[in-house]
């Protein structure tokens, strides 16, 4: 078990590597860089102190360097905890996306206990009740929840919202906490907010886990030890809940950490449009502005949060399943 | 008696059915799933409608702008006059506006008083069918001084059916094209990972690992956000279609690798080897077949993706840019609540692409089901 999790965080270091690369090639897409174009505006106006400061930052970053030798400078940089300066903020990028991060941590891993919570029984009764009225009526549904879009069925949501409640349900926090320190009571107003985007954003990722549970289960309950449960006679209860779900239910472990980039893209689309303090709308006006240290961190911390997160969705599973091997 | 006379028929039945080939035993079994039916025959009317021949089934052309008529409600379709008298043909009511004095905001009645017929084959805006013949007949419209706005129009006064049925034509085809992309580099790299294995197997594997572990969406966004500004609408397109299958192709891959793991195991491989066939050969022609039923079945289940990728990229702005139309575009136009408060047909794009994506996925299904005809 001890070698499985350190070959695992073995495999994790070249794709940290390669992460960190993809995400440096992104930062540097755009034609030009955005302190030559400041420069140039500053020199117009006839301001020659920021231009020394600019001057200074180009030389930090390493700027008129050849391109591996600015991914060197970057990189070292970024482990170090310094991931550049948002020039459309003027602030360092870590100031900006700390709190916009564990926002949109918080809020993909309720939606994964959201999509669990509500998907797995509704999959067993589907497998269960197979072509019943309720299972067709579910599978309709689910099937409408993967062809819809986040970000559509936010909006109209929004807008049922607004009208049903008034403005009390938007954002994640009521106006009163928004620029509040953190405290007990701003925490218990979040969660107050948190089911409405959750909502939002768990219907997709809900209509494909329905799909696979009543899938996996259905192939379960034609195994021959499902029969020999029933033969000897235990509860209906049992056979499905204590024999079949356990053994069903392994699968979605790994699509736990697979379906992570998807409810994190949800996540992006939905606070754009519902304006939620997540990382959504920041990223969406840096990359807009091509503020690129601070698209370029944003891109680089997600994507280390879904590699961690398949690295406990595999962990997770060798632990449930014992027929997994561990070479 | 009449048990033999069964037997006999269930016998002749099975006989019928050995003598079928791979492909007709698929139609066999697909045709009764009518879900995927269904979505198979919507697909192609809207392929058909609105990919070949949007300039005849929009009763406008796309850049046709009413200035009388911005931001107008659907107009309704009615068979019964304001006397109560029945006509078979129906007709629309003249639609008038007038500015709100209260709100400023534009107001539309129906004036009861002109009454325009709905006639098929109608002469309204000019096009060239296929870029080489200039006509001017479409599907249905009214005459010249009336006006036919099924859907509304939208805040430059341009009728939205028209523009959803001209904006299909660029994300029906999206999808399309990105899952070419995707299948011609996921087939190619899956076989080559499932035939050889060892080194390059482990080499193709971690890619795909590494791709698959990025976020779609954010690195969509990045990719598009990078486009330069200045390209022309086509080169932009195919951008975008190339932005939407570099993480596509990982999954087909996989699978397909999946397949020819068991497949080369199988005797007629053992057997074209023997015989002498080159490698290219056996790939090419023992293998490739094999997985092709396969091939087309993660094709169909992932335009839905790509469709919905295309979506939410040009709503953000970030995709497919104006005057190039397509339904994301559309969508872009009701990004805040006020306009959904005020001009809610606006939001009827959804509808389309909720009907689309939700057709692919019953098509899909119901191949997947048929594409193993053998299991009964």
């Amino acid at each position: 078990m001890v070698g499985f999790i350190l070959r695992r965080i073995l495999y994790i270091i070249p794709t940290l590597i390669g992460i960190s690369i993809v995400s440096f090639v992104i930062i540097n897409l755009p034609p030009g860089d955005y302190l030559t174009a400041r420069i140039a505006q500053l020199e117009l106006q006839g301001d020659t102190t920021s231009r020394h400061y600019l001057e200074q930052l180009r030389s930090y970053y390493g700027l008129d360097k050849p391109i591996y030798t600015q991914y060197f400078i970057w990189i070292t940089h970024f482990i170090k905890g310094d991931f550049g300066i948002s020039f459309e903020y003027n602030k360092p990028v870590r100031d900006l996306i700390g709190e916009r991060l564990a926002l949109t941590i918080l809020l993909s891993v309720s939606t994964m206990l959201f999509t669990w919570i509500v998907s797995i029984p509704i999959g067993v009764y589907s497998a269960t009740h197979q072509y019943s009225i309720g299972d067709r009526i579910f599978t309709f549904l689910s099937f409408a929840g993967m062809a819809t879009p986040g970000f559509l069925l936010a909006l109209v949501l929004l807008v049922f919202v607004l009208f049903r409640f008034g403005t009390s349900l938007l954002g994640l926090f009521s106006p009163e906490y928004v620029n509040a320190p953190w405290s007990f009571a701003k925490f218990i107003d979040l969660l107050k907010h948190l089911w409405l985007p959750v909502v939002i954003i768990g219907f997709s990722g809900t209509g494909s886990l329905i799909r696979i549970m009543r899938g996996n289960l259905l192939d379960i309950l034609g195994q021959p030890y499902i029969f020999t449960a029933r033969a000897k006679g235990l509860k209906e209860s049992k056979v499905i809940w204590r024999y079949a779900v356990r053994i069903a239910i392994n699968p979605l472990v790994s699509i736990a950490g697979m379906s992570l980039p998807g409810i994190i893209g949800g996540e992006m689309l939905t606070s754009i449009v519902l304006n939620l303090p997540t990382t959504g709308p920041l990223f969406y006006r840096a990359l807009q502005m091509q503020d690129m240290y601070l698209a370029g961190s944003f891109l680089m911390f997600l994507t280390i949060f879904l590699v961690l997160g398949n690295f406990i969705a595999d962990l997770t599973l060798a632990w449930l399943d014992p027929r997994i091997k561990y070479d | 008696m009449e048990e033999v006379r069964r037997d006999l028929e269930e016998f002749e039945f099975e006989e019928k059915i050995y003598a079928l080939t791979y492909w007709q035993l698929v139609w066999r079994k697909f045709r009764r799933n009518s879900a995927a039916l269904l979505g198979g025959i919507i697909l192609l009317i809207f392929y058909f409608s609105m990919v070949i021949f949007p300039e005849f089934f929009a009763p406008y052309y796309l850049e046709h702008i009413f200035l009388e008529h911005i931001n107008a409600p659907p107009q309704r379709i009615h068979f019964i006059d304001k006397d109560g008298r029945f006509h078979l043909r129906p007709f629309v009511y003249k639609l008038t506006g007038a500015v709100d004095p209260n709100t400023f905001g534009r107001v539309y009645v129906e004036d009861k008083s002109k009454m325009y017929p709905i006639y098929f084959f109608v002469r309204g805006d000019s096009y060239k069918l296929f870029g080489l013949f200039e006509t001017n007949i479409h599907l249905f419209g009214t005459s010249q001084e009336g006006t036919i706005f099924l859907f509304g129009t939208d805040r430059q006064g341009r009728d939205l059916l028209s523009r959803i049925i001209y904006g299909g034509r660029i994300s029906l085809t999206v999808g399309l094209i990105g899952v070419f992309l995707s299948i011609i580099l996921g087939t190619t790299l899956g076989i080559i990972s499932g035939y050889y294995g060892g080194t390059v197997d482990n080499i193709i594997q971690r890619i795909i690992e590494f791709l698959t572990a990025f976020p779609a969406i954010p690195l969509w966004m990045s990719l598009a956000a990078a486009l330069p500004q200045d390209w022309s609408s086509i080169k932009s397109y195919f951008a975008i279609t190339v932005i939407l299958s570099i993480i596509g192709w990982g999954g087909l891959a996989r699978q397909i690798r999946g397949k020819i793991l068991s497949l080369r195991e199988e005797e007629y491989i053992l057997a074209a080897r023997i015989v002498g066939c080159s490698e290219r050969k056996i790939l090419f022609t023992h293998l490739l077949p094999n997985c092709l039923s396969h091939i087309i079945v993660i094709a169909t289940l992932s335009i839905p993706g790509m469709i919905l990728g295309e979506t939410s990229l040009s709503f953000l702005g970030l995709g497919i840019k104006p005057p190039m139309t397509s339904w994301g575009v559309l969508l872009s136009e009701c990004q805040n609540v006020r306009s959904v408060v005020q001009t809610p047909w606006l939001t009827i794009p959804v509808a389309f692409v909720i009907i689309t994506v939700l057709s692919f996925n019953f098509l899909g299904d119901g191949l997947r089901d048929a594409a193993d005809p053998y299991t009964r």
